[in-house]
């Protein structure tokens, strides 16, 4: 079902120059630049540090007036010259915003631009995405970065390693938007596979990292162009996430353009989903699935066990981008929750197709909303008799009327701190989101019973 | 040649920016910028942010909106792309004691084709269906970047509504880049401006004030009203906080406007001024010497005997309060040192006076969008050899920090992250604080955040981190 007002009330999506922002903070010595009027820059910031809580510092090329009617190239090269000067990144990501797509910029001239009159601009990166804020959302600027690295980054060079080796070791990993904990979790599969993987972006440190000995102007951590550059040379790429248009894939990008084979596969939360995962890793490496992932899969189905009085037909509210409330609603279901309403302000066939699928055998059909806001998922979930809301901290208004409980998970998290650290993917994400499900709904039943309860 | 320099300062700046950073010299008279002239008004300020420089600013349809937003009762519709509307929702914390409208986000999230053909025909679509469902007093129409560059007419659009649904419906001039955010504070006096007087039937409010530039984050407007309300004086509006529309459309009938953010709105009291004859004063709620002031200067307009003898008691009532554990606070922070980086530059002056008040020193002092008399009013108050800069950038910020010796910085969210990653500690004195800090309770919560931190044992473990010289990708 889609929006059923002409406006947008209390947006479910961001837009897409945020998504370049995440992307691009996940490559090693990176830094972004957004063309466009200064606030752009400064509400991003804002928005992707009152989450991860670190720095986050995005450069502005700061159009006005002036550039506005008479285009922005001296900007936005002005600009260039300031971020390198004072950070030297190694990468850097040149995102348009609405304004620099309407008056009509070519940021890929004024690059070229650049080089020419500074040709020691040539040693460093410089990687533009258009990224119009009035198409799409961030999910789609966050792939399109990704494409677009891969793009001007991979080759089919070999390491010195792999050259005539034969040995299977190098896959590319790319995650989508996940937690930094996501991706900790996901670099210590591949090390238990004995994987040599590149990972894009990784923002494992970048985006939580730790306090070393000195402060860094770009913190440290991030997909190294060096691995970056031998994404060719890969035994296969896997792809989390698999609902946005193909276009917007940097494996089959990869597939096509050096040959490196691609598997896409969904967001691997919940058991089912993260099955496919493993087995993915096994048959591309020919391995069995390590003790260590088995133990923690029997881990997980106990724990499955003994969780499911208190989960079954549960009514759940899903919402976020499509690959996560597809994701979500398949571990839902089957751990015996009811998705009453699945909803996105993104859209495409590919979700609501998905999500037919998943929840064609449940008891009740949810309502799927897509191109939603969170006027029109309180209006539905209030309709469904809702028990509980998942996704990001924004439904906390809805969470607060309807007298329910919200589990943040996704992002952003605004409203709590440790967003960066929850562990979403694979058998322990699943067994960690089960028990926060679990007890919150443990959590409100004990409140709202008159006499409380010590033991369950 | 300049007395002092960049390099005397001790940080690396952006080129352009020199003269946005001085300090105050230890000899009256005598501070300088970067590489500008010997002389203290010499501070660059109120320009556009240099392009890459990481402003720590936003735009003007922000400076518009947050000024206009906290209008409880009103309807606030951003025509533009969803981000605009996205990254502002619920942004402010302004408390309501009643509807609380402006806390949902409403936009016309322009999509390509509107772009292309246009967005007036939506827009109109748009407030009829808002304005039937939420039934408002009242709506504020945001324009953002793209509207400024596709140029649909706001005006054209709003007069229509408003002639079809008999609410006030106001367009708000706030085009992203059309300037700074005081570009955006300005366009947001002038739509405010359009509702004062509206309402022909309200008669003169005698010993009445208007407050303005307070934004009741926290609740903050309902402490100082009820001190106003103990000292028999009345509030016609609250300009913005906890404001509704019938209330800002009879503001006309004030004897006076208490003037706080005066970044913001000194422009709607002058146009008050010029158009209703109404006189402004600048006061601050924020700290004990800076409220006692303001009230007594309130007091002291009116020219009653009764009101001024009220206001002293009420004063000395509440000094008694607060001395014995402000007088702790006070022993145990004596002697650190203080950074401030706010957005205006009236909470600026207030906050060095509010860290004198307990015993310590602000060593740098800047804002976002300050004018040239509000660094001439910095470079006042501020002790000799302050670092005073606009327009910061967290590299700056960073390195005053590592330069000074910093104890405690105070900021907005953007630069907390900088300092905790400094080993530094934070009070947020932005829009996301839930303590009040005005009022003379507020100055007890000022102290004990400040001490809260500053004392928090956690320091122990988090060394004062140098930043690394190397630029590109770091260890930490």
């Amino acid at each position: 079902m889609a929006k059923s007002s002409v406006s947008t009330t209390n947006a479910c999506k961001l837009c897409r120059p945020l998504g370049a922002c995440l992307a691009f903070r996940g490559i090693e010595g990176s830094m972004v630049l957004l063309h466009g009027s200064q606030g752009c820059s400064t509400y991003m910031r804002r928005y992707i540090s009152g989450h991860f809580r670190e720095p986050v510092d995005i450069a502005s090329s700061a159009l006005s007036e002036t550039q506005a009617v008479y285009g922005g190239a001296e900007n936005l090269k002005q600009g260039i010259r300031n971020v390198v000067a004072k950070y030297a990144p190694a990468v850097l990501g040149v995102a348009t915003t609405c304004l620099a797509e309407t008056i009509g910029d070519d940021v890929g001239m004024a690059i070229a631009e650049l080089l020419e009159e500074d040709p020691e601009m040539r040693a460093i990166e410089i990687i533009p995405v258009s990224t119009p804020s009035y198409s799409g959302g961030y999910m789609d600027g966050f792939r399109d970065s990704c494409v677009a690295i891969l793009e001007k980054m991979a080759s089919a060079e070999q390491s010195r390693a792999d050259q005539g080796s034969g040995r299977i070791g190098r896959l590319n990993l790319f995650p989508g938007f996940l937690s930094p904990a996501d991706i900790r979790y996901l670099k210590l599969v591949m090390a238990g596979f004995g994987l040599e993987s590149m990972i894009v972006p990784d923002i494992s440190e970048t985006l939580d990292a730790g306090i070393g000995p000195v402060f860094s102007r770009i913190p440290a951590g991030g997909a190294s162009v060096k691995d970056i550059r031998l994404a060719g040379s890969a035994t296969a790429s896997i792809e989390l996430g698999l609902l946005n248009p193909a276009g917007q894939s940097a494996a089959l990008l990869l597939e096509r353009s050096l040959g490196v084979p691609a598997r896409r596969l969904p967001i691997p939360m919940g058991i089912r989903y993260s099955d496919l995962l493993f087995e993915a890793i096994c048959s591309v490496t020919g391995t069995p699935l390590p003790e260590k992932y088995q133990q923690e899969r029997g881990r997980l189905v106990d724990a499955m066990v003994d969780a499911h009085k208190y989960l079954f037909g549960k009514r759940a509210v899903v919402y976020g981008e499509p690959d996560f409330v597809a994701a979500l609603t398949c571990f839902l279901a089957d751990v015996g929750v009811q998705p009453v309403v699945c909803a996105s302000g993104g859209d495409g066939p590919e979700f609501r197709k998905t999500l037919e699928v998943l929840t064609r055998d449940l008891d009740e059909t949810p309502e799927i909303l897509v191109e939603t806001d969170f006027s029109d998922i309180r209006f539905h979930s209030r309709a469904a008799a809702a028990d509980l809301l998942i996704g990001s901290s924004k439904g906390n208004h809805i969470a607060r009327d309807l007298d329910i409980p919200l589990v943040r998970l996704g992002y952003p998290i605004h409203d709590r701190i440790g967003g960066q650290r929850i562990l979403h993917v694979g058998y322990a994400g699943a067994l960690n989101l089960l028990d926060i499900l679990t007890n919150t709904l443990i959590a409100k039943e004990q409140e709202h019973l008159g006499y409380g309860y010590s033991y369950m | 040649m300049a007395e002092f320099n960049q390099n005397h300062i001790g940080i690396d700046v952006i080129s352009g920016r020199e003269d946005h950073i001085c300090r105050k010299a230890n000899a009256p008279g005598k501070s300088a910028c970067g590489s500008g002239p010997a002389d203290g008004a010499a501070i660059s300020c109120d320009t556009e942010s240099v392009a890459g420089a990481v402003s720590q600013r936003a735009c003007v349809f922000c400076g518009a909106r947050v000024v206009i937003n906290p209008i409880a009762d009103a309807l606030h519709l951003i025509h533009g792309p969803i981000g605009c509307s996205a990254y502002t929702w619920d942004i402010r914390g302004s408390l309501s004691s009643g509807p609380e409208l402006h806390r949902l986000s409403f936009s016309t999230d322009l999509q390509e084709r509107d772009v292309i053909f246009g967005g007036e025909k939506k827009l109109e679509a748009a407030l009829l269906e808002l304005i039937a469902e939420h039934e408002p007093r009242g709506a504020f129409v945001y324009s953002t970047c793209i509207v400024g560059v596709i140029g649909d007419d706001l005006k054209a659009v709003c007069a229509r509504v408003e002639k079809e649904t008999g609410i006030p419906v106001i367009p708000v001039q706030s085009e992203g880049f059309r300037g700074n955010k005081n570009a955006g504070y300005k366009a947001a006096c002038e739509a405010i401006f359009k509702l004062i007087g509206t309402d022909r039937d309200a008669t003169t409010v005698p010993l009445s004030i208007n407050i303005l530039g307070d934004f009741n984050l926290a609740g903050e407007v309902w402490i100082i009203r009820d001190y106003l309300k103990r000292m028999g004086i009345r509030v016609v509006a609250n300009i913005s906080g906890d404001s509704r529309v019938a209330d800002i459309a009879r503001a006309h009938t004030a004897s006076l406007n208490a003037v706080q953010c005066s970044g913001s709105m000194t422009h709607l009291a002058k146009m008050m001024q010029a158009g209703y004859g109404i006189p402004f004063i600048r006061v601050s709620w924020l700290g004990a010497d800076d409220m006692s002031r303001s009230l007594k200067q309130i007091a002291s307009f009116f020219a009653d005997p009764v009101i001024s003898a009220r206001t002293e008691k009420l004063i000395a009532q509440e000094l008694v309060a607060v001395a014995p554990q402000l007088e702790l606070y006070r022993r145990r922070l004596s002697g650190k040192k203080a950074a401030v980086y706010v957005g205006g530059a009236f909470k600026a002056v207030s906050l060095i006076k509010s860290f004198r008040a307990i015993g310590m020193t602000v060593v740098v002092v800047g804002s976002q969008t300050g004018k040239r008399d509000d660094y001439e009013e910095i470079r006042r108050e501020a002790d000799p050899g302050t670092v005073i800069i606009d327009d910061a950038n967290p590299l700056e910020l960073a390195q005053l920090m590592e330069t000074l010796g910093i104890d405690i910085f105070v900021g907005g969210v953007k630069e907390r992250p900088v300092a905790y990653k400094l080993g530094v500690a934070f009070c947020d004195h932005n829009h996301e604080r839930k303590q009040p800090l005005e009022g003379f309770t507020g100055m007890l919560n000022f102290a004990r955040e400040v001490y809260g931190s500053i004392a928090s044992p956690v320091w122990q473990w988090m060394p004062r981190r140098k930043i690394s010289s190397e630029t590109g990708a770091g260890n930490g």
